[in-house]
Parts: structure tokens; C-alpha cells; sequence
């Protein structure tokens, strides 16, 4: 199961912070097709960077059962 | 007494002085405060409130990795920050950041570099409630956010 992480208008958009992939091994740019296929409303995925396990990563980067990939929306702390 | 967190995302008040007190060092000819607060007009517009949310465990991972940032630069310094998130009125503190170092220039130079770069790298973001409205900001540098230490545009292709 891989753990994805949503924030921000993301999250908004999707009504969920959290959603649980039953997928054993995925590219993250596999994992942003499916989302965007199954929930048209995150398009703006494609603004946001991936980060696996806390960690920005790349659209090669290889998501396993049990990591957990996060989408980061620009950020706008401070 | 336990070690105490340099690096901190907290939904309670932030007190500017224990973050100060986290770089305090017998080294030390200086120490820079950065207080950010909320702000209640921008571009014309009327702010009510805003409401911070972050990715909590990765933002204090990048804060600190803003610390070791700065230690490259400047061996000797001492750098603390705490980021609070939840909802915050006009003129409620968002952001202390606190760099001790043997001299006064590299104390400013370093605390720069920290809220530029917590801008760019730290999974923070910013939500205004306006008078009419509300919206998820992003982007605030109005370049692409993530420049070295993090992924490119290019790569998300």
C-alpha cells in the first residue's frame, strides 16, 4: 500500500488529506496520471512537487508499498 | 533537561524568546532576530485572518536542512526557528528565526538567507481570508520556487 499525501488547495479540491493506493510499486509520474485520471478536480497536481518519504523527489523516483508520497503545492510560508 | 528541538512547526504562540535563548552562545558578539507577522493589507486587499497548515514532519526536516545551510557558510553560527501554523489574527507572529555568531554581519546575513529559503523549500503554505473571499497562496517569490536543494521544473515533466 503506498500513502498519498495531499495539502493545501490540493487537499481542498480532492476533500481528503490522505489516500491509500493499493499499488505495490509505482513511478511517482504514474502516481500523478492515476490521481489525475480518478480525481479530475487535482489537475493542479501538476504545479505541486513530489516529495517521497519527506524528501523531494523526481517523476523517476520509484514509489514502494509502504513509502509515502506527498504532493507540495508552492509553498508560502514565513 | 532534554535536548532541546531547534527546528520547530508549532500551532501555539510562538515565544520570541525561547527561540532566542536555543543560540545563545558564550561565542556570540551577536544574535538576529527575524520576527515574521501577519500582515493586514496586501496589494490593496483587506486580510481578515489567515491559516497556516504544513506538511509538519518534512517542514522541520527542511528547516533544519536551512540550519546546515547556514553552518557551510558560517561554521560558528547558532540558528533556531519555530513556524507556527493554525489560524493567526492581523499582527500575530507566523515566524521567529534566531542565528547567533561570533560577529554582527554574518548574523544578518545568515537570518536573510533563512526566511528566503524557508519560502522556497519549506512545505508551508499560507491560506488568506479576505472580506469576500479566500484563497491558498503560493508562489510568493513570483520565480519557480524550488531552486538547488530540490527538484526542478523540468524534472516534473
Amino acid at each position: 500500500m503506498i500513502k498519498v499525501l495531499l495539502f493545501a488547495d490540493l487537499e481542498e479540491k480532492a476533500g481528503v488529506r490522505e489516500i491509500e493506493l493499493s499499488n505495490s510499486e509505482m513511478k511517482v509520474l504514474e502516481v500523478k496520471k492515476y490521481l489525475i485520471e480518478e480525481y479530475p478536480v487535482l489537475k493542479g497536481i501538476e504545479n505541486a512537487l513530489p516529495a517521497v518519504n519527506e524528501e523531494y523527489a523526481t517523476s523517476d523516483t520509484v514509489v514502494k508499498s509502504g513509502d509515502t508520497i506527498a504532493f507540495i503545492p508552492p509553498v508560502s510560508g514565513g | 533537561m532534554a535536548l532541546q528541538k531547534g527546528f520547530v512547526i508549532t500551532d501555539k504562540e510562538i515565544s520570541i524568546q525561547e527561540v532566542v535563548d536555543k543560540v545563545m552562545d558564550r561565542n556570540a558578539g551577536a544574535i538576529n532576530t527575524f520576527i515574521g507577522t501577519v500582515r493586514e493589507m496586501t496589494k490593496g486587499k483587506k486580510t481578515l485572518y489567515l491559516k497556516y497548515d504544513a506538511y509538519v514532519p518534512m517542514a522541520e526536516k527542511k528547516l533544519q536542512q536551512i540550519g546546515e545551510e547556514i553552518l557551510k557558510d558560517f561554521p560558528e553560527a547558532k540558528v533556531a526557528i519555530t513556524h507556527r501554523i493554525g489560524e493567526l489574527a492581523i499582527c500575530d507572529i507566523a515566524v521567529v528565526i534566531a542565528v547567533s555568531t561570533p560577529h554582527r554581519a554574518d548574523s544578518y546575513t545568515a537570518s536573510r538567507y533563512a526566511i528566503e529559503r524557508i519560502k522556497e523549500i519549506v512545505p508551508i503554505w499560507k491560506k488568506e481570508h479576505w472580506e469576500d473571499g479566500e484563497e491558498w497562496i503560493g508562489d510568493q517569490l513570483e520565480k519557480t520556487p524550488y531552486p538547488s536543494g530540490s527538484p526542478t521544473k523540468e524534472e516534473l515533466e
